[in-house]
């Protein structure tokens, strides 16, 4: 008997439910950061987070692009990089609050989740600083011919880091396997990179020798298609390449910069929020071209939702670290 | 009887990594001038005609950016041996040795490791002035995560170097220009010299001179003047400064009640101030005097070959500074 699960799925049907699965990823992150926040203002957390809300297509977009074994460095604002590279929810959020059950056992924390199970090589707090790092993982790749590519994230403050120009010119060189996405959300910390970063971004890569491309950051589909078409040709073999996502930090640098309005106004940021918000940007062109009704994403968002707040609870319950933990783990 | 041959430092470490690099195909040497040009030293000559020029690689002269991408490749299935030519370019990378690779296995809970070496020279007296004679070895040390070695003999650097080649995480290791064509012998066959054992390098009942890498030849020259003396000087290298054989510092201390250290790098806040203090808080009681620190002079290394001279600890400081210890 021939029901409708068996029929084949048509090209739109497939390419729906990944556009879905995209959605859902940016919604975790979304959801995940918002409950960041509301721990951080609960006092629930320590330390502080800086939070991805607004950039999620950029993480999503590049992630879905890659293989499981493929490598990403990830940032200080690093969360979103980490599930959507396939971090769980629930070990995240303990790494978050310093549990033993986190990611690194509590060792790390917001800014240097890492998990070799997912090939996240590791969040990093020293801007720009994994830049040689992913370059490191690319050679590997090279040398033991595993076929993997590296992608380093970084924002626009990272060009103002001579290190990424260093392995950038060794990367072009050697024929690396390694994607630098450049985050461009507008500002380094509290500073507008006009103030920053003195000519062009692209041409910093093209004096290397990088093919440098630039992509709408707000829109996954646009990530997603380039960075697909980047990883194919990267794994073949030809070397690095730069991308530049023109993106935008919806929240302040970290959970605490809450009177923004010095270094931007709050018409900009409204314009972002409600003109340029990457989930809804997915959601209105999925319905718009018939591909899922809002029902759907309402009921993708309250799943999520769910699956969020459990791993929020799973993280409060678990326990610290024992202090006599302090002085493992420095040597292997 | 096993076979030994008289080898330079050069020749020692050289061998030692091509042993490593036969031994393990994951092993390669990266750093500027380092392939056909051998290093400016002449230490790797020879070396990329076996291995071939990816795995003895030759790269700009981006010192941050060739360690970052080793401590990258460390964690991903590479084992990586740095070359940094002098060891004053070390400001260069130690965002990368002591923020990334010091760090990923204890940030990362464990998961991720650094199986990386970083090659530098230290020592003054080649007449090469202040940004390329420094003895920087004690700001290593003062990180959590590295291993730094500071071999003072052919034997002790291909064994010390062949050991941090196969540790699981990041080694510094120090070799002292002045000391590449100094001659010791070293066995044909294959042995390591594990870290943190120190070698009683002379022995001796009335003083200990602990003496590391550069040092160790002017404690021993010391040692001999002081023999003339009728003093007894024991000559004692840690080998491997972190980890330290405190053990045996403190014994040797216990032994002959007097200490002087002796280091190239400079003494305030240095490798002689923690391990005077080692000895001053483990032999305590069976101390005659307090421990005696001896140290580069507290300036930038000058070029003039009489001002150079008189900032690094030579045999007759080293000799004065033991005898007026010892009453005499």
């Amino acid at each position: 008997m021939t029901t409708a699960v068996d029929r084949p799925k048509t090209q739109s049907e497939i390419e729906a439910q990944q556009w879905l699965h995209m959605y859902r990823r940016m919604v975790m992150i979304r959801l995940f950061e918002e409950q960041v926040n509301d721990l951080y203002t609960r006092a629930l957390m320590p330390g502080l987070a800086h939070l991805y809300i607004g950039e999620e297509a950029v993480a999503v977009g590049v992630c879905a692009a890659l293989e499981p074994a493929d490598y990403i460095t990830s940032t200080h604002r690093g969360h979103g990089h980490c599930l959507a590279k396939g971090a769980a929810l629930d070990r995240m959020f303990a790494e978050l609050l310093g549990k033993e059950a986190g990611y690194c056992k509590g060792k790390g924390g917001s800014m240097h989740i890492a998990d070799p199970d997912t090939g996240n090589l590791g969040a990093n707090a020293i801007v720009g600083g994994s830049a040689g790092i992913a370059t490191g993982a690319a050679l590997s790749a090279k040398r033991l011919k595993t076929g993997q590519v590296a992608v380093c994230f970084f924002g626009d403050g990272a060009l103002g880091q001579g290190l990424l120009y260093e392995v950038m010119n060794m990367a072009s060189l050697w024929k690396l396997p390694v994607i630098y996405v450049c985050e461009n959300n507008l500002y380094n910390e509290y500073t507008h990179n006009s103030e920053t970063a003195a000519g062009d971004m692209l041409t910093r890569a093209v004096a290397f020798g990088l093919p440098a491309l630039t992509v709408d950051g707000q829109d996954v589909r646009a990530v997603y298609q380039m960075a697909k078409a980047i990883v194919d040709r990267t794994r073949l073999g030809a070397g690095p390449t730069f991308l530049l996502c023109n993106t935008y930090r919806f929240m302040g640098h970290h959970v605490g910069d809450i009177n923004r309005e010095y270094y931007r106004s709050k018409q900009e940021e409204q314009m972002w929020k409600t003109e340029r918000d990457p989930i809804h940007l997915l959601s209105d062109w999925m319905i718009s071209q018939n591909l899922a009704d809002r029902a759907r994403f309402d009921q993708i968002r309250s799943e999520v939702k769910s699956e969020v707040e459990k791993a929020v609870q799973f993280a409060i319950a678990a326990p610290y670290p024992a202090p006599d933990k302090a002085d493992q783990d420095v040597y292997a | 009887m096993p076979e030994t041959r008289e080898l330079t430092m050069a020749e020692a470490v050289r061998e030692a990594m091509a042993e490593e690099m036969r031994r393990d195909p994951r092993v390669f040497i990266c750093g500027e001038d380092i392939a056909e040009a051998g290093t400016v030293f002449k230490v790797l000559t020879g070396l990329v005609d076996e291995f071939g020029t990816e795995r003895v690689l030759d790269t700009p002269i981006s010192e941050a950016g060739f360690t970052g991408i080793a401590v990258g490749a460390a964690m991903t299935g590479m084992r990586p041996i740095v070359d940094i030519m002098f060891g004053d370019f070390s400001t260069l990378v130690m965002d990368q040795m002591v923020n990334q690779a010091a760090k990923v296995h204890y940030m990362s809970g464990g998961k991720w490791k650094v199986p990386m070496v970083m090659r530098a020279t230290l020592g003054a007296t080649r007449r090469s002035a202040a940004q390329h004679s420094q003895s920087l070895h004690a700001w290593f040390c003062h990180i959590p995560g590295l291993k730094v070695a500071l071999p003072s003999t052919p034997y002790d650097a291909k064994g010390l170097l062949k050991s941090a080649i196969r540790d699981d995480n990041p080694v510094v290791f120090f070799e002292d220009k002045m000391m590449y064509k100094l001659k010791g012998s070293v066995p044909a066959e294959d042995y390591t010299i594990p870290f943190g054992v120190a070698d009683v390098k002379r022995e001796g009942t009335d003083i200990t001179i602990v003496a590391t890498s550069s040092m160790v030849q002017v404690a021993l020259g010391a040692a001999q003047m002081l023999e003339e003396h009728d003093i007894s000087a024991e000559v004692i290298d840690p080998r491997t400064v972190w980890p330290l054989d405190e053990k045996a510092l403190i014994a040797s201390a216990k032994k002959t009640s007097r200490v002087i250290v002796v280091d190239e790098g400079y003494g305030r806040y240095g490798v002689t101030a923690e391990i005077a203090s080692v000895i001053a808080e483990g032999a305590f009681f069976d101390l005659e005097a307090p421990v005696k620190r001896i140290g580069a002079m507290h300036v930038p290394i000058p070029f003039s070959p009489p001002l150079e001279d008189a900032t690094v600890p030579n045999e007759q400081t080293v000799f004065e500074a033991a005898k007026a210890l010892c009453g005499r």
